[in-house]
């Protein structure tokens, strides 16, 4: 029997959900590994007998726990697809403010109509078994976690920075063209895309394990930056993480 | 039989981006209640701007929606560019109206073909298509695939574009890329003319409903308004961009976390039948052709067209894309630096930015301090402009629709949410 997936979304641009349908072609190999029975995005029937859950989206109040504990509840295993699950994401970049002001800059008088509190990542709230990492996740490594769950490995996700694969592709180093770049302390696995088309890492697939923190510290002095500047880049995407320590 | 007492509670509704409940409630033949509520979590995104370099506002904005990344990419830069008074050149500008097409092109098929197709096929999704209707699905993917190469090739990817940057881009396609994209496109009109002849044996399932609104929308005498172009109304004379306060006119309603906007009426409808109703004269003549197939005529007052004006944009993006590679293959491309970087000169300001995204009309709104940081943004994206029409459309159908099954209504009301 097929294993059943289901997908769930919470404060996130649906942008990981997007991708399933991004896959094309492979989406119909996709069909025949596995049966979904719930995607709200795309079907109108659902069922709560799923195996697998994939979760987009941050937890940014409290009504989305209990919905978390159950969809824990349900599935053998839970996947946190893209940043804004996995890590926090984009999200967390208002952890950094006072949230009655953030609420009173968007909601004014009425700020007290809508729930929310710091965005965290969803393993803040239930164990969590696997991550895709990544704003948008990639289809590759997507499918590469999902082949990993089949076939009962664990999938093999880099705990190197992103200048390692950045090296490889033999980009000019952000630094050297004197823009910040978040590479040297986020977790490669995307093949340092983003340089490669011309830009910096922002920091999307988040804080890497053991950062070599006088490494950063000596690319920052040899640049003329300031921790300040680190700090700043740093709040993009590791918001989440910041919270967790 | 005519159901004199219903109770409908829709949570979560299917299909569509983001979250939706509909709430109805009818006793003894009367609607006591008819509400479209969103309960999705706010995201902030107008408050987490504030304190931010320029240069990031693009990047953080476009995590506002993974359909249309690209489209508030695009309103984020213009409004960054008109702020510090940024010329981005001809060339530029033409890339830039490509990478709209192409976004344009990739959530219009994926509507109509995951979303729509099901519906007027009767499935719940488009999951049984692939082996009760497996040339249909194939032939949607084919041109979601292209749709999505043309957006990689100009954006460097579909979903969060990395190439789009203030004053221009980091990285250009050659003209060798181009020009193959464009002979894929011109490869995909049978391709789309399937989609259409298919649309056209199932269009009369889609409710015949109409309620006179008012339609929004960028206009311009050039061309059919996609990246620039004026905001203009069915019902009033239009504005400049920067005027977009006295249109969208935003409020709260308790029972959503999305605010709503009014104009001239209660309600408005912004998205690709207000785009048609608005622009009908400046579509290219496949298009106007493939909106004749249909009998689609402005001012279309039935909100369920939507999706045939989707398929007439499919067909006007299709065709303008090639127009303008043709144009781009003559005159050559300029080639610029690696890693492209534009020098910015910041100064202090405020810019508007407004763009036609795949659901309707963009507003982004900053201003930003001499050093260049962020100090108030303003964001209006087009789901919430249709909130209020949605509701009111809701609440004019359902009385004529009453006699039908719970499950027939669920479904017309549903449909009206996925527009």
């Amino acid at each position: 029997m097929k294993p059943k997936v289901a997908f769930f979304d919470f404060a996130g641009c649906e942008g990981d959900q997007l991708q399933i349908a991004n896959l094309e072609e492979d989406i119909l190999a996709l069909l025949d590994q596995v049966e979904i029975v719930s995607f709200r995005e795309v079907m109108k029937e659902h069922s709560d007998n799923y195996d697998i859950a994939f979760v987009e989206g941050s937890c940014t109040r409290l009504q989305d726990e209990d919905r978390l504990r159950q969809i824990r509840k349900n599935a053998k295993v839970v996947v946190a697809i893209g940043s804004c699950a996995a890590i926090g994401g984009i999200n967390s970049l208002r952890n950094y403010k006072e949230l009655d002001e953030v609420k009173k800059v968007v909601y004014g008088d009425s700020a007290k109509l809508f729930d929310a509190y710091a965005a965290r990542a969803i393993d803040a709230v239930i164990p969590v078994d696997a991550y895709v990492y990544g704003c948008p996740m990639t289809k590759d490594e997507f499918l590469h976690v999902v082949k990993s769950l089949l076939l009962g490995k664990k999938p093999d996700i880099p705990t190197y920075p992103v200048c390692v694969e950045c090296k490889k592709n033999e980009n000019v180093c952000a630094f050297e063209r004197g823009q910040f770049c978040v590479g040297p302390v986020t977790r490669a696995g995307c093949n340092s895309c983003c340089v490669n088309e011309g830009t910096i890492c922002w920091g999307c697939r988040g804080l890497i394990d053991n950062p070599n923190e006088n490494s950063e510290k000596e690319v920052l002095i040899k640049n003329g930056l300031t921790v300040d500047d680190a700090i700043s880049k740093f709040s993009l995407y590791f918001g989440g993480q910041e919270r967790k320590k | 039989m005519k159901n004199s007492n219903l109770n409908l509670e829709v949570h979560h509704i299917t299909r569509v981006e983001g979250h939706g409940n509909i709430f109805v409630n009818v006793r003894e033949g009367k609607i006591e209640k008819c509400e479209w509520a969103i309960p999705e979590a706010p995201r902030f995104f107008e408050a987490m701007v504030v304190g931010r370099l320029y240069s990031e506002l693009h990047h953080i904005t476009s995590r506002i929606c993974g359909i249309c990344s690209i489209g508030h990419t695009l309103a984020s830069l213009k409004a960054t560019e008109a702020a510090m008074g940024i010329k981005i050149s001809d060339q530029d500008l033409k890339l830039r109206k490509l990478a709209l097409h192409g976004e344009n092109l990739q959530s219009h098929i994926l509507h109509l073909g995951f979303l729509v197709l099901p519906d007027l096929l009767g499935v719940g999704s488009v999951i049984p298509l692939a082996s009760s209707n497996p040339n249909e699905v194939k032939t949607v993917l084919r041109l979601h695939r292209k749709a999505n190469e043309m957006s990689d090739l100009l954006c460097g990817r579909t979903t969060h574009p990395q190439r789009l940057i203030p004053g221009g881009f980091s990285k250009i396609p050659s003209i060798k890329e181009l020009t193959s994209i464009r002979d894929k496109l011109k490869e995909s009109i049978p391709d789309v003319q399937a989609v259409a002849d298919l649309m056209k044996t199932l269009a009369p399932k889609l409710p015949d409903f109409s309620r006179e609104t008012e339609f929004i929308g960028l206009t311009s005498p050039d061309e059919y308004a996609l990246y620039d172009g004026k905001i203009g109304s069915t019902d009033t004379s239009g504005a400049p961009a920067n005027e977009y306060l006295s249109f969208t006119n935003e409020y709260i309603v308790p029972i959503s976390t999305a605010k709503r906007t009014k104009h001239a009426r209660e309600s408005y409808m912004v998205g690709a039948l207000a785009r048609f109703n608005l622009n009908y004269n400046n579509l290219l003549p496949m298009a106007k052709k493939t909106a004749e197939l249909f009998n689609l005529k402005p001012i279309c007052h039935n909100p369920f067209m939507n999706n045939i004006a989707q398929l007439v944009e499919v067909v006007h993006s299709l065709e303008d894309s090639i127009r303008i590679i043709d144009e781009l293959e003559s005159t050559g491309l300029q080639s610029q630096p690696e890693y492209n970087n534009p020098e910015i000169k910041v100064k202090a300001g405020r810019g508007v930015g407004a763009v036609e995204v795949p659901r309707g009309i963009l507003f982004h709104d900053y201003i930003y301090n001499d050093k260049g940081y962020c100090t108030k943004a303003n964001c209006i994206i087009p789901t919430n402009q249709n909130h209020g029409n949605i509701e009111l459309d809701m609440k004019a159908l359902l009385p004529k629709i009453l006699d039908k099954s719970e499950k027939e209504i669920e479904l017309s009301l549903e449909m009206l949410q996925s527009l």
